[in-house]
């Protein structure tokens, strides 16, 4: 997360021709772009298209159908999942997660001041361990608001 | 001689410490001169003993666990390299009876290798079912597997030998196997599990579905919420590849099947078949409507043959002892075993892969223990967000298709959820239609704003508003979600929320606080 390379057409266009003879190449693209610069910039939408065939409005609609894909550079270095789904909320994940927004001070998809973005996710597959969170990639079952911020300061480490 | 010590890396444990604890087993034996050598592994299923270390002994196993890393030098301490007595000390893996009960034909590998080794997998009796697969004509593997019984274990439990039959009939240049590894439902981890503890497992169920239905390029798509599952794949397949189990004439046989995996990006609906297969083709996850069928027009528009992991992992256990020693498993049409996942508020929490038949009370009473609070359980939810809320009274039903059924209930994808008494089975059948209006692709009206009115119904009945009178507007709501959505996300949605409003009326009727997140 915290390595994102600012937003570079050039690479992009290398990115986007090293993928797009995959069959059905669009999710792998967006994939790519965002993991090397942290969003989906608005120009990569025209340059898909056309290495694809495809419409601009079929890109956009892709890009802004799914969660994952973000159009704006991320808020936050870090990006915590936190989730809302029934096995954590079985184990009290309502309200705790009231309470770990409310030591952040933002609500759900906001950022906290010190840069942590929080987005709800529905189900980790960690049900048996609930509540369950992802902080960037990494799992934690048993979700204490301490166990998140000991989390957080490894990951800020 | 060195000493081998197994320590899982499935999401559970890695969520519990358990590269903490790797790091400090690694030390502590550099430390003592030992000459360890530390394999990672996926989990046995026992997951409230997570992370669970195994260490090979003269006798076998022994597990410890749960594994802190601030146990790691008392355990060291203990010599538990050779198994020695410790507080932690679990004894032979396969012997704790919450193992030892179950019907383990599908998940025997899983905790026991390294997952992305070939050579393990081989060693424990892996790719015997793609072998004898390779000596039979296409019309002999379909037999076994319609023979077994085997039905789709994503959650709608179609017969898997018709689709396969349909797809190997089917006349076309290319055909596809597609494994929908998008396992959204909340309470689900079977999956997930697999993936990251036996992933060769799904690639031989997969391969031996190439080689049945004459496909020769195969995707799995799994959900981006399971990056350690993603990862765990991408080796695999890279090894298999290597060992010439995977691409081009595979174990000698002249056959060719070239296997991808592809990341999802966070939509519940493409774990619905043909939402999944728009996605893979770099679309947004619109259902579509059938006919034409996936198996005759799916992926690109080739014949494509859909299955979830769990029964792609159910063939080699087929393949290799015949489709009569499977269906000797379970009752009724439902043969074979399910891979229940116990979750939510319970005390022993985990994989149970068991035969078709037992009740969700002995699931929850004679592997979980009770709840994690120790309260008593009020209401259970089976087979997803999708699933309904059974009361006490339900709980003998059978895991069995035709009896959830029966009890307007069904088995999906074998999930169960526990809560205890502090439930409040209104917000449940909120959050049921707020799920579905967050995770709805957009495609049918009933689904894509009757969630929404719901949310804002139920909001009325919360806070006691006319309840009597927005109830009923409830039930016609979900009457014409159920008749008037494509697929299972709009069309199920009204089980859970029916189910609660049948079967814990009380929570119904009373006035409370109007909710706090309304999102």
């Amino acid at each position: 997360m915290a390595s994102a390379e600012p937003w570079n057409a050039t690479r992009a266009a290398g990115i986007v021709a090293e993928l797009q003879s995959l069959e059905g190449a669009t999710l792998p693209i967006l994939h790519a772009l965002q993991e090397t610069f942290g969003y989906v910039d608005a120009e990569a939408v025209p340059m898909i298209a056309e290495a694809l065939n495809l419409s601009r409005a079929e890109v956009h609609g892709c890009l802004t159908f799914y969660h994952d894909f973000r159009r704006e550079p991320p808020a936050g270095r870090h990006h915590v999942k936190l989730c809302r789904a029934e096995a954590c909320q079985a184990m009290g994940s309502d309200r705790l997660h009231g309470e770990i927004l409310s030591r952040m001070g933002c609500d759900w998809h906001g950022t906290s001041a010190d840069g942590v973005t929080v987005e709800p996710v529905y189900c980790l597959g960690l049900c048996a361990n609930a509540p369950a969170a992802l902080v960037d990639d990494e799992p934690l079952a048993r979700l204490s608001a301490e166990s998140l911020d000991a989390a957080l300061k490894e990951a800020r480490a | 001689m060195s000493i081998t010590v197994y320590v899982p890396q499935d999401a559970v444990a890695l969520g519990l410490g358990a590269n903490r604890v790797a790091r400090a087993i690694f030390a502590g034996a550099e430390r003592r001169g030992l000459d360890v050598r530390i394999v990672r592994t996926g989990t046995r299923g026992l997951l409230w003993l997570e992370p669970m270390v195994e260490v090979a002994t003269s006798e076998g196993r022994i597990a410890y666990g749960p594994v802190t890393p601030g146990d790691v030098e008392g355990l060291l301490d203990a010599g538990f390299v050779e198994g020695g007595a410790h507080a932690l000390r679990l004894g032979k893996p396969e012997e704790i009876p919450f193992l030892a009960k179950q019907h383990r034909l599908t998940f025997h590998r899983c905790g026991v290798v390294d997952p992305v080794s070939v050579e393990d997998y081989r060693a424990h009796g892996g790719y015997r079912g793609l072998e004898a697969a390779l000596t039979c004509e296409a019309e002999g593997i379909v037999a076994q597997v319609r023979d077994s019984g085997l039905r789709g274990r994503g959650g709608a439990g179609f017969p898997a030998g018709i689709k396969w039959n349909t797809v190997m009939l089917a006349k076309s240049d290319q055909k596809y196997v597609v494994c929908n590894a998008d396992e959204g439902d909340s309470g689900t981890f079977a999956d997930r599990i697999m993936m990251e503890g036996d992933p060769f497992n799904l690639i031989e169920g997969m391969t031996i579905a190439a080689v049945a239905t004459g496909a020769t390029r195969g995707y799995i798509y799994c959900r981006s919420e399971y990056p350690q599952s993603f990862k765990t794949l991408r080796d695999a397949i890279a090894n298999g590849v290597k060992a010439g189990v995977l691409g081009d004439n595979i174990l000698g046989s002249g056959k060719n099947f070239h296997l991808e995996v592809r990341l999802g990006a966070g939509a519940y609906i493409c774990g619905e078949e043909t939402s999944l297969l728009e996605s893979l083709e770099g679309k947004r996850g619109i259902v579509r409507a059938k006919p034409p069928i996936p198996a005759l027009k799916g992926f690109l528009g080739k014949p494509t043959l859909v299955n979830n992991v769990m029964t792609f992992t159910a063939v080699p256990y087929i393949m290799e002892h015949g489709a009569k020693a499977y269906a000797e498993y379970g009752m009724g049409r439902s043969l074979g075993t399910l891979p229940i996942q116990l979750a939510g508020n319970i005390k022993h929490g985990g994989l149970i892969e068991y035969a078709f038949g037992i009740t969700i009370r002995q699931v929850i009473d004679e592997f979980g223990g009770g709840t994690a609070s120790g309260r008593p359980v009020r209401a259970v939810q089976v087979g997803g967000p999708l699933g309904a809320y059974f009361p006490d009274e339900l709980l003998d039903t059978p895991l069995d298709y035709e009896a959830m059924a029966a009890n307007k209930g069904l088995v999906g994808h074998g999930g169960i959820v526990v809560f205890d008494d502090t439930v409040d089975m209104a917000r449940q059948a909120r959050f049921a239609f707020e799920f579905c209006a967050t995770e709805s692709c957009g495609k049918c009206t009933p689904c894509r704003i009757g969630a929404t009115r719901g949310v804002e119904t139920m909001d009325k009945v919360i806070s006691g508003i006319r309840p009597e009178a927005n109830l009923k507007l409830v039930e016609d709501l979900c009457e014409i979600m159920t008749d008037g959505s494509l697929c299972a996300m709009g069309g199920l949605t009204p089980m859970p929320v029916m189910s609660a409003i049948t079967n814990f009326p009380e929570d119904f009727r009373r006035a409370g606080d109007l909710p706090v997140a309304a999102e």
